[in-house]
């Protein structure tokens, strides 16, 4: 898709501009406007038994005829009794408000005041965010730099052995279609059973997910001189490993980088389920946990908190994979 | 020991076999494509069950495929109910639901330049988070049947969706366009005629993401709460009484399942896009 041309047809149509807001705040004020919305249904139950406990008439007066009411029908007869929809302790749906709070507590507030935060006891606290932050970013990072290193490798051997290339190369690709994150528990009671446990049963898990991607996106890049450029190499004599890194190497790199940001992407989500199965911290076992007690406030933080990882990941690599391709003279 | 001997011996065999199939000078036929790879797969398993066997692995560790085998064989019944439940129930419902919302969002999207704008960013950024950990909230909102499965998968898979339909719809190159609106075509029309078909070879792309994403979505799902069956329940309550040849049975039947479904998408995207360069050999 050509940037340039898309700016332009928008700068033509830029009249249907909303309130004259940029769309994406617009879309993403919208969806939070939504969001509060959708906790008033979501809630209402819980709510009015508490405004039923309060001392409020509610219209249909007890708890178990409400169970079978629709939700919608409830809000709109208790229009008056709503007030605490969006304070509720444990929410089926916690207002963003409320996410924010509870992220801003388990992060800033448990490291500053809490017994067992950074400030007191000098190392993250293991009841706050950070701490699991932390556990699964080094999971990640791990699980990252193997199956990057084991693609790369396996992706050379597959362009230089037609044998390789017409064995493994069907199998990668059938792989691929397996939901492979159903290993996962597998591989981590596996693991545990042989005595290897802590950060490496969940590496293995993301360096699974993100050794793909990048095997394919490898081979593609390493096939991508063209004829020309490989007739060039002839001409000069040069030998199998000099074509490897002055020709294949350099050219692949737009397409590692390419792979390099999903397959990131993946071995979080990889960290995160490999979690599940062994509660030992990251943020995986705490939204377990928080779905285990009804936390939903932490679930929600957890999630948020997962995501902003994921982008600072996928953007780290961008800026990387930029300032590479700048300095190789390869960005238009 | 011998077996394990034998498993070198083997993997040698097969190894020399593949060297000289696809050294030789029938490489390049369909038959020594299909043979390079299967032979390479047996010798794999064929290997894993002589170090298996000979060197004594506790089946907890890993069991040898004669075992899988037989514990599939043993237990088709209930892999059956699971597979409804999981992939019929599950993954199917959620991914066509998933599928045909982000058709119909990418559609208004390619109408309105401004949401086309706002949405795409954040479609393009969520597609990207690990949506997987909405897991544990849909199961409590829908509870433990397969609609909180559905749902789960229907997040997974609208974003990766939408982001490639969008792609497509741009596909089209400025001169086509003018050549439609040339022959007075209303939107409608264009869409028909022009950008949906121009637009397929991304969509069925979509198509086969999406596919693995739906059964991660629904078997990942079944660890934060199930019926008594579905693969997800059976792989965590296997793995719990270290029934290992049952785990990998249910792995094994999500393994075909992802294999059919992506044979299928790939059967109907030569139907469909037969003039694409890329189906032509």
């Amino acid at each position: 898709m050509s940037d340039a041309a898309v700016t332009r047809r928008s700068r033509i149509k830029s009249g249907t501009a909303w309130l004259g807001l940029p769309p994406v705040l617009a879309v993403i004020l919208g969806l939070i406007a939504l969001w509060y919305v959708a906790v008033v249904p979501m809630n209402v139950q819980e709510t009015l038994t508490r405004a039923e406990r309060a001392g409020v008439a509610v219209t249909p007066a007890t708890a178990v005829d409400r169970r079978d009411a629709g939700n919608w029908a409830l809000v709109l007869g208790n229009t008056h009794a709503l007030g605490e929809s969006w304070s509720l302790d444990r929410p089926r749906l916690p207002a963003p408000h409320q996410v924010v709070t509870e992220l801003y507590e388990s992060t800033w507030v448990e490291e500053t005041t809490g017994r067992r935060g950074l400030v007191r006891s000098g190392s993250f606290s293991n009841r706050g965010l950070i701490h699991h932050a932390l556990v699964t970013l080094n999971a990640t990072l791990v699980g990252f730099l193997i199956g990057t290193t084991l693609g790369i490798v396996l992706a050379v051997g597959i362009v230089h052995s037609r044998v390789m290339d017409m064995s493994v190369m069907p199998w990668a690709i059938v792989s691929q279609t397996i939901p492979i994150v159903a290993l996962a528990p597998m591989i981590i009671v596996v693991l545990y059973s042989v005595g290897v446990q802590g950060l490496l049963p969940k590496a293995v898990i993301s360096a699974y997910l993100s050794f793909f991607p990048v095997v394919v996106g490898m081979v593609k890049g390493l096939r991508s001189p063209d004829g020309m450029q490989m007739d060039l190499m002839r001409t000069y004599n040069a030998s199998t490993l000099a074509v490897l890194f002055k020709l294949r190497l350099p050219a692949s790199v737009p397409y590692l980088f390419a792979s390099l940001k999903i397959a990131v992407a993946a071995s979080l989500v990889g960290a995160i389920v490999g979690e599940l199965p062994v509660q030992k911290g990251g943020l995986g076992a705490r939204m377990l946990a928080g779905s285990y007690y009804g936390q939903t406030a932490q679930i929600w933080a957890a999630l948020f908190l997962a995501a902003g990882l994921a982008a600072l990941l996928v953007w780290a690599i961008a800026a990387i994979e930029q300032r590479t391709l700048r300095r190789m003279g390869m960005t238009p | 020991m011998t077996h394990v001997l034998g498993a070198f011996a083997v993997w040698i065999i097969g190894f020399a076999v593949n060297l000289r199939l696809a050294n030789g000078p029938a490489h390049d036929t369909t038959a020594a494509r299909l043979a390079v790879p299967l032979i390479f797969g047996a010798t794999i398993l064929v290997m894993w069950e002589l170090i298996v066997t000979g060197l004594d692995v506790p089946q907890v560790i890993l069991p040898p495929p004669s075992h899988i085998a037989a514990s599939f064989a043993a237990n088709t019944g209930l892999l059956w109910a699971d597979f409804v439940q999981t992939i019929l129930k599950g993954a199917l419902s959620g991914w066509v639901i998933g599928c045909a919302a982000a058709f119909v969002t990418a559609l208004l999207v390619d109408r309105y330049d401004y949401l086309r704008r706002g949405l795409l960013p954040l479609g393009n950024f969520m597609a990207a988070l690990p949506i997987v950990g909405t897991a544990p909230i849909l199961v409590m909102w829908f509870g433990f049947g397969w609609q909180s499965k559905a749902a789960v998968v229907v997040l997974m898979v609208y974003f990766p969706m939408l982001v490639n339909t969008v792609a497509g719809l741009q596909e089209t190159s400025a001169m086509q366009r003018d050549l439609m609106h040339t022959y007075a075509a209303t939107w409608g029309e264009t869409l028909r005629k022009l950008r949906l078909p121009a637009a397929m070879p991304f969509v069925f792309n979509g198509l086969k993401i999406t596919s693995t994403l739906a059964l991660i979505g629904a078997i990942v799902a079944e660890f934060f709460g199930s019926p008594t069956q579905g693969l997800g329940f059976r792989i965590s309550t296997s793995i719990g009484q270290l029934d290992l040849g049952l785990v990998w049975s249910a792995i094994v039947v999500a393994a075909l399942t992802g294999t059919a479904v992506y044979g299928l998408v790939t059967l109907a995207e030569k139907i469909t896009t037969f003039w694409h360069p890329s189906q032509q050999r």
